[in-house]
């Protein structure tokens, strides 16, 4: 049979291309543009090779900043994919719970960035805070504008907050599609509550959760407005991530060429991990498909 | 008109040979269609996916010449052909 070969449908992605082109690619030009030049403003720019990358790699402060924010990503995830696993497991499967269930779970991920940082902002103040205030009741010394490990967790605290409620929804999503017949086998084997979890709910939820892990690893990899509206990137450096210090650099202190040097670095990390996840996942899913 | 984009000629020249090497992929899938294989990694790649490891990986080898080495910058990019070279054989 002779298959009709038509190509037109590409003119259908056109207008996208045309707006990545905009939003994306021309921006992206631009930034490595100004890697290798200095700029005292007024759009005068001049050469200066590869040095921004030299100074940028090595910078301590970039370097702390990076290593900031793979622990701040590395724990986050630690607690909201199990967390989140946790929770689909245990919401209700039908009826009208699981709708109340999935409306509830859905609300914090409504809640915009900078009202979230102002929600935690107010409620961890020692003087009107219900979570400050509390704690400093029962003697915890929490101040997270001063204290080290106070600013950490609440800044931790308050991503699992926002975030859990995803992988939670994504692992119930899993779980929905995993067939009766497969729970009745396990049964009939009788087997063991954490067998059945091993066995056919992880692997069932797997593709999800990968897509869970993705999002949450660039979300929190490039995490700006919350930590910045809570602490401000304080006390002194420690919760300044890679954006925060990028923003100061480029338009705190207007020095265009380093931070374009370092968004380019910060880029390129980026998609160096995108890349792996998104390896691994479709790899994944071939493989079950086989 | 792109005044602002703050244009270099070693810079438009970096982005011309990466447009010219995604057209002619283009061109060559066109062309020669293929299959995809399965090289050291593992993992099934095309023509595409080698260029797309290949330009990812020769930017992290640059970077850590300019970071480890005091040599001149000429010879990361005699190292990344040979890595070029490698992904495109093996990967």
């Amino acid at each position: 049979m002779n298959k009709t070969v038509n190509q037109k449908a590409w003119f259908l992605v056109l207008p996208v291309l045309v707006l990545v082109a905009f939003s994306a690619i021309i921006p992206l030009m631009t930034v490595v543009n100004y890697s290798v030049q200095d700029s005292f403003g007024n759009n005068e720019f001049f050469w200066a090779g590869l040095e921004w990358f030299e100074e940028m790699l090595e910078s301590e402060r970039m370097w702390a900043a990076l290593w900031r924010q793979l622990a701040f990503s590395a724990i986050i995830l630690a607690i909201e994919i199990p967390l989140g696993i946790f929770v689909a497991l245990n919401m209700p499967k039908s009826g009208f719970w699981a709708s109340f269930c999935l409306v509830l779970m859905s609300l914090p991920l409504l809640i915009p960035w900078n009202v979230v940082g102002t929600i935690w902002q107010i409620f961890g103040r020692v003087d009107i805070g219900l979570l400050g205030y509390t704690l400093d009741a029962i003697g915890i010394d929490y101040n997270y504008t001063q204290n080290f490990y106070a600013a950490w967790a609440t800044v931790i605290v308050m991503d699992v907050w926002h975030w859990t409620s995803l992988v939670a929804l994504l692992a119930y999503a899993g779980l929905q599609s995993i067939p009766d017949a497969y729970y009745q086998a396990a049964k009939i084997d009788q087997a063991s509550r954490w067998a059945v979890f091993r066995y056919i709910e992880l692997p069932k939820m797997a593709g999800v959760l990968m897509i869970a892990i993705l999002l949450r690893f660039m979300d929190s990899f490039m995490i700006y407005t919350e930590p910045f509206v809570v602490t401000g990137g304080g006390p002194g450096n420690s919760t300044t991530f890679l954006s925060i210090d990028l923003v100061k650099m480029a338009l705190g202190q207007f020095d265009l060429g380093p931070a374009a040097a370092f968004s380019i670095m910060y880029f390129l990390v980026i998609l160096l991990i995108s890349w792996v996840f998104y390896t691994v996942m479709t790899n994944m899913d071939k493989r079950d498909g086989a | 008109m792109l005044d602002w984009m703050a244009w270099t000629w070693p810079t438009a020249a970096f982005f011309l040979v990466i447009a010219s090497l995604l057209v002619t992929m283009t061109v060559l899938a066109i062309r020669f269609p293929e299959t995809p294989r399965q090289g050291v990694l593992g993992i099934e790649t095309t023509r595409g996916d080698r260029l797309f490891i290949t330009l990812l990986g020769s930017a992290f080898i640059n970077l850590a010449w300019l970071g480890l080495t005091d040599l001149p910058q000429w010879w990361a990019l005699g190292l990344c052909a040979i890595y070029a070279a490698a992904v495109f054989r093996w990967v």
